[in-house]
C-alpha cells in the first residue's frame, strides 16, 4: 500500500512538533524516519498509526483518505517503543488479540493455525506459551512484531523498534527484520535516532529536523550527498573548519576546495576524519599532533592546524606518527555549506 | 560502631543496645495504642458471657442496624466503584483542561470532616435546604431515610477507589490501549481484556477500603439519619445508642462485628498488597509524566 | 483538541463529572451558600462567640499535641518496620492501618473504656493523679489513634527508598550516627514528614466519631468544633450549624493547600534524587 503524507501539521499545546511534512512511500518499500529527539519522527508514526491526528494536511493510504479514520479502523501495524505487550496474556494469547477482536469472525483453529505460522516466522516456536515477563527483550519485540502483522496490516510501523535492546541483539535483529520485510514485501516505516540503524535497514532515508523533512533519499545519496550541514554532521563524525572563498575557491592553509557557486565571502568547511590524510609534505593544511588514539580499524590523530583549530583525521594502522610531530593534513574530499 | 554482620559496617541506627532500645519501645507503644483498644473490644463484648453477647447480637434493632449497614453498602460500593473507574479512564487515559483541578475536587471529601460533610447535605435535602421543599411536596423522603444515608456514605469514600487507581494507570501509561485499538479492539473490549486485568487488585483494594468506611461511617450518617431506632439505625449509630444506654456489653457486642471487619478489611489488604495493590499510591501521584514510557510488560516478574 | 485517539471519554468523564457534581460539590456548595446568606456580621457573631472561639482552641491545642505526639511515634514506628528484622514485623505492619480500618465510633468506645477511671489504662494514670477521658487529654488520645497512620505511611516509602550510599558515604567522611542521622536522613524525609503531619494535623481537626465518647463535651472546656456544629443542628439553629461548619470547612481547604504544597515540594525533592 502506498501512503502518502500532504502537508501535515501537528501542534502539542505551543509546541509545534511537526511543520507541514509531506511524504511519499512506495508500496512494499522500507523507510527510516532519521532525527535527533524533538525531530518530530515519532509524531509523524503515530500520526500514519492513527494515534494522534493531524491538525492541518492530509494522509492517504493508496487513493483513500486515511486522515480522519480511526486507529483501530486504519488497519496499521504498530510496534511500540517499549513493546507494550499485555503483560497478563501469553505469547500466543498476544499474538491471537488482535484476530480474536477483529469484526472479521476466525474460527478458533483458523487463529490457532495463524499463530503457529507467526511463531515461526519470528522464530519463537517454543514460547508460545510464555508470559511476556518471561521473555528476553529481543524475543518481546519479536512477539510485537508478530502480533502487529497478525492483523494484514497495510502498512507496518515500528517506533524506535531497537531502542530498547543491547547493541549485539540490536544488530542480529536488524538483519532479521531485512530478511522478514523482503519475505512479506509490506509497506514499512520506521523511527529511529541511530543513522547507523537508518542507514543498514532502510531503502530509503527520510532526514527530519525541528519538524521539517531536511534531506530524503538512499542511504547512498544521503550519505554521499548530504543536502545541509545539519544532516553532514548528523550521518556521522565531522570536522567543521571556517573559510573564505575567493573566485569559486575556498582556501585551507594551502589546500583549494572548489566551492562553485558560492558568492565571496564566509563559508563553513566539512571534513569527514576518513576523508584526510597525514603527510610530510603536499598542498594541505599545516598542523600539530596532539594525540593519536588507536582503534582497531585505524589511528585516529587529533591535530591542531596553525590557525589553531582542532581537527581529527583517521589512517591506516601503519602509519607512524607521533604526538608533536608537525606534518600536513591532505584533503581527500570537502564539503562546503553557507557559514551559519 | 560494632559491626551487626560478620563484615558488613553497620549502618545508622544498628548498634545493638539502641536497637534493641528502640524496638522495645516501638511495640510496648504499638501495644498500649494499637492492639489493646482491639483487646478491650472483645473483652467487653464477652464481659458477660456468651448468652449475653449472642442476645445482644439476636436483637431486632441490632439485627435491623446490621441489616441496613449492608444495604447501604451494597448500594454506596458498586455506584462509587463505576465513578472510581470512569474517574481514572478519564483522568489517565486522556489530556484535557482542568485535568488537575478534577483530581484535586475528587480528594476533597478526603480531608473534609465527616460533621461538614452531614451539614452540608442538610443544606440540600433537609426542609431548610436547596430542594428541601420540593421533595417535600413531591413526598419524597431522603434526609432520616436510607437515600440520604447512602449519599452521605459516597460522599465520605467518594475518592477510596479512584486514588487507588489513578497513580497505577498514570504510571502505566496508555501504549498497552493504544495497542489493543491499534489492532481493532473496541472501547469495551480494550477496556475489560486489557486495562482491568492490569488494575484488578488495585481495583479491589480500593473497594475493600471503601466498604470498610462504608460500613463504619459515623459522623457524616449520624447527621443525615435522624438516628430512628430500628428504622435509620445504621451500625455504628446502634453502637452510639446502645453505649449511651449503658448497655455497654450490647454496645461491645455489636462493636465486635465492625472490629471483626476492620481485621478482616486489613487481612485483605495485606493479602492484596502482596499482589502488588497500594503500591502505587505511596509513591507521589503526578510524578510521572502521562506517556511516561513505562510498560506493565517489564515489571511482570519471571 | 476535540478528537481523542482512546475511546470513551465523554463516558468517563460525563460520570465522573455528574457524581462529583452531585455527590461532592452541591453539597459543599449548599453549606457555603448557606453560610453566606448569613450576612457578615452575624456570621462574624457565631464563629467569634466565646463558645465557638473555645471550641477551636480545645480542638486546634488537641490536634497539636496529638501531631507532634504522632511524629515521634510515628517517626520511630517507621524507622523501625523498615530498618530492622524482628519476628512479628509484618503483623505490626499490618497492624499500623487498624485505626483506619476501624470504624471511629468503636475505637471511640474502646479508647474511653481503656481510658475511664475504671479502665484499663485509666486505673494506673489515675494513681499518678492523671485524668485522660473526658478531659482534653482524652481529646489528644482519640485524635492520636485515628491519625497515627498517616506519619507512618507517608516516611516508610522515603525511608525505604533512601540509597544506602548516601549513609556511607557520610560514614567515609566520618559522620557519627547521630550526625547522620539529623544532617542527612532527617533533611531527606523532612518533605515527607511535613506532608504526614499536614494530613495527621487536618483529620485531627476533623474528627468526630471517636472523640464524642471519650471527651466528655463540656462546653468551653471539652468541646470540639465538629461536636458544636452537631449540637446547633440538633437546636435546630441551622444558621449557627452552618457558620461553624463554614469554619471547619475553611480550615480543612487551607490544610489541603498546605498539604498540596508540601507534596509537590516532596515531588520536587524525590524527582530530583
Amino acid at each position: 500500500m502506498k501512503i502518502r503524507l500532504d502537508n501535515v501539521v501537528k501542534t502539542f499545546e505551543t509546541f509545534r512538533a511537526v511543520h507541514g511534512v509531506s511524504l511519499e512511500i512506495e508500496s512494499g518499500e522500507l523507510v527510516a524516519l532519521l532525527g535527533p529527539s524533538g525531530s518530530g519522527k515519532t509524531t509523524i508514526l503515530r500520526m500514519v498509526a492513527g494515534l494522534e491526528y493531524a491538525d492541518a494536511g492530509h494522509i492517504y493510504f493508496g487513493a483513500e483518505d486515511a486522515t480522519d479514520i480511526p486507529v483501530r479502523d486504519r488497519g496499521v501495524g504498530f510496534v511500540f517503543q517499549h513493546y507494550a505487550l499485555f503483560p497478563h496474556m501469553t505469547v500466543a494469547e498476544n499474538i491471537a488479540f488482535g484476530m480474536k477482536v477483529s469484526k472479521q469472525r476466525r474460527d478458533k483453529t483458523a487463529i490457532d493455525a495463524r499463530v503457529a505460522d507467526l511463531l515461526r516466522l519470528v522464530q519463537l516456536e517454543g514460547l508460545a506459551e510464555r508470559f511476556p515477563g518471561q521473555i528476553s527483550g529481543g524475543q518481546r519485540q519479536r512477539v510485537a512484531l508478530a502480533r502487529a502483522l497478525a492483523v494484514d496490516p497495510k502498512v507496518l510501523l515500528l517506533d524506535e523498534p531497537f531502542g530498547a535492546l543491547d547493541a549485539n541483539v540490536r544488530r542480529d535483529l536488524r538483519r532479521w527484520l531485512r530478511e522478514i520485510h523482503q519475505e512479506l514485501g509490506i509497506t514499512t516505516l520506521f523511527v529511529t535516532h541511530d543513522q547507523e540503524e537508518a542507514l543498514d535497514l532502510a531503502d530509503r532515508v527520510v532526514i527530519l529536523d525541528k519538524g521539517q523533512i531536511v534531506q530524503q533519499g538512499t542511504p547512498e545519496e544521503v550519505c554521499r550527498n548530504p543536502a545541509s550541514a545539519f544532516v553532514m554532521n548528523f550521518l556521522g563524525d565531522t570536522n567543521r573548519i571556517s573559510a573564505a572563498v575567493a573566485g569559486g575557491i575556498a582556501r585551507l592553509g594551502e589546500a583549494q576546495i572548489p566551492a562553485p557557486g558560492f558568492a565571496d565571502g564566509p563559508v563553513e568547511i566539512f571534513l569527514r576524519p576518513s576523508d584526510l590524510g597525514w603527510s610530510s609534505s603536499g598542498a594541505g593544511i599545516p598542523a600539530t599532533v596532539a594525540r593519536v588514539i588507536d582503534r582497531p580499524a585505524g589511528r585516529r590523530i587529533l591535530a591542531l592546524t596553525a590557525t589553531g583549530e582542532a581537527v581529527e583525521l583517521d589512517v591506516a594502522p601503519e602509519t607512524q606518527v607521533s604526538a608533536r610531530e608537525q606534518g600536513i593534513i591532505t584533503i581527500e574530499r570537502a564539503r562546503v555549506y553557507a557559514a551559519g | 560502631m560494632s559491626n551487626s554482620v560478620k563484615g558488613r559496617p553497620s549502618r545508622v541506627g544498628d548498634a545493638p543496645a539502641f536497637r534493641r532500645a528502640l524496638i522495645g519501645i516501638v511495640l510496648t507503644l504499638v501495644a498500649i495504642v494499637i492492639v489493646a483498644p482491639l483487646v478491650v473490644i472483645g473483652y467487653q463484648a464477652f464481659s458477660q458471657g456468651i448468652a449475653v453477647y449472642a442476645a445482644a447480637i439476636a436483637h431486632p434493632d441490632t439485627l435491623h442496624a446490621i441489616g441496613l449497614t449492608v444495604v447501604t453498602a451494597l448500594i454506596a460500593v458498586p455506584i462509587n466503584t463505576a465513578f472510581g473507574v470512569a474517574a481514572a479512564w478519564a483522568i489517565t487515559k486522556f489530556d484535557f483542561r482542568g485535568r488537575r483541578f478534577l483530581l484535586v475536587v475528587i480528594e476533597i471529601p478526603f480531608s473534609i470532616s465527616p460533621i461538614v460533610a452531614g451539614v452540608a447535605y442538610l443544606f440540600v435535602y433537609g426542609l431548610q435546604g436547596l430542594f428541601g421543599p420540593a421533595l417535600e411536596q413531591a413526598d419524597i423522603k431522603i434526609l432520616f431515610a436510607l437515600p440520604g444515608i447512602v449519599l452521605a456514605s459516597m460522599f465520605v469514600t467518594a475518592p477510596f477507589v479512584a486514588r487507588e487507581l489513578i497513580p497505577l494507570m498514570q504510571a502505566q501509561g496508555r501504549d498497552l490501549e493504544e495497542a489493543a485499538t491499534s489492532l481493532g479492539a473496541s472501547g469495551w473490549r480494550t477496556f475489560f481484556s486489557v486495562t482491568l486485568p492490569n488494575i484488578r487488585w488495585a481495583l479491589l483494594y480500593g473497594v475493600v477500603l471503601c466498604n470498610a468506611r462504608v460500613m463504619g461511617e459515623f459522623g457524616a450518617v449520624s447527621v443525615v439519619s435522624g438516628n430512628i431506632r430500628g428504622q435509620t439505625n445504621t451500625l455504628p449509630l446502634h453502637i452510639e445508642l446502645l453505649y449511651h444506654d449503658y448497655q455497654t456489653a450490647g454496645a461491645f457486642a455489636a462493636a465486635s462485628i465492625l472490629a471483626l471487619l476492620a481485621v478482616v478489611t486489613l487481612v485483605a489488604k495485606v493479602l492484596l498488597e502482596r499482589q502488588g495493590a497500594g503500591r502505587a499510591r505511596r509513591r507521589p501521584a503526578l510524578a510521572a509524566p502521562v506517556a511516561a514510557p513505562k510498560t506493565a510488560s517489564a515489571e511482570v516478574p519471571s | 483538541m476535540a478528537r481523542r485517539i482512546l475511546p470513551g471519554f465523554p463516558l468517563a468523564l460525563g460520570i465522573t463529572l455528574v457524581y462529583v457534581s452531585i455527590i461532592v460539590v452541591l453539597p459543599l456548595g449548599a453549606l457555603v451558600f448557606k453560610a453566606a446568606s448569613l450576612g457578615f456580621e452575624d456570621y462574624w457573631r457565631i464563629v467569634s462567640s466565646p463558645r465557638a472561639v473555645a471550641s477551636y482552641r480545645v480542638t486546634a491545642l488537641s490536634a497539636l499535641a496529638a501531631t507532634v505526639f504522632n511524629l515521634v511515634f510515628g517517626m520511630a514506628l517507621a524507622w523501625v518496620l523498615v530498618r530492622y528484622r524482628f519476628p512479628g514485623r509484618r503483623f505490626i505492619d499490618a497492624l499500623v492501618d487498624l485505626p483506619f480500618a476501624l470504624p471511629t465510633a468503636v475505637a471511640g468506645i474502646a479508647l474511653t473504656t481503656l481510658f475511664a477511671e475504671n479502665g484499663w489504662f485509666g486505673q494506673a494514670l489515675a494513681q499518678a493523679g492523671i485524668k485522660v477521658a473526658y478531659t482534653p487529654l482524652g481529646i489528644m488520645v482519640a485524635m492520636a489513634f485515628t491519625s497515627l497512620p498517616f506519619i507512618v505511611r507517608t516516611v516508610q516509602p522515603v525511608l525505604e527508598d533512601l540509597d544506602p550510599a548516601l549513609e556511607e558515604a557520610a560514614q567515609t567522611l566520618g559522620g557519627s550516627d547521630r550526625s547522620i542521622f539529623l544532617r542527612v536522613i532527617l533533611p531527606l524525609l523532612a518533605p515527607a514528614l511535613l506532608a504526614g503531619l499536614s494530613l495527621s494535623f487536618a483529620r485531627s481537626l476533623g474528627e468526630f466519631g471517636a472523640i464524642i465518647f471519650i471527651a466528655g463535651n463540656q462546653p468551653m472546656s471539652t468541646e470540639i468544633t465538629a461536636l458544636l456544629a452537631f449540637i446547633r443542628l440538633e437546636e435546630y439553629d441551622y444558621q449557627a450549624a452552618a457558620a461553624i461548619a463554614s469554619v471547619l470547612l475553611i480550615t480543612a481547604f487551607l490544610m489541603l493547600a498546605i498539604t498540596n504544597i508540601l507534596q509537590a515540594r516532596a515531588l520536587r525533592y524525590t524527582a530530583r534524587g
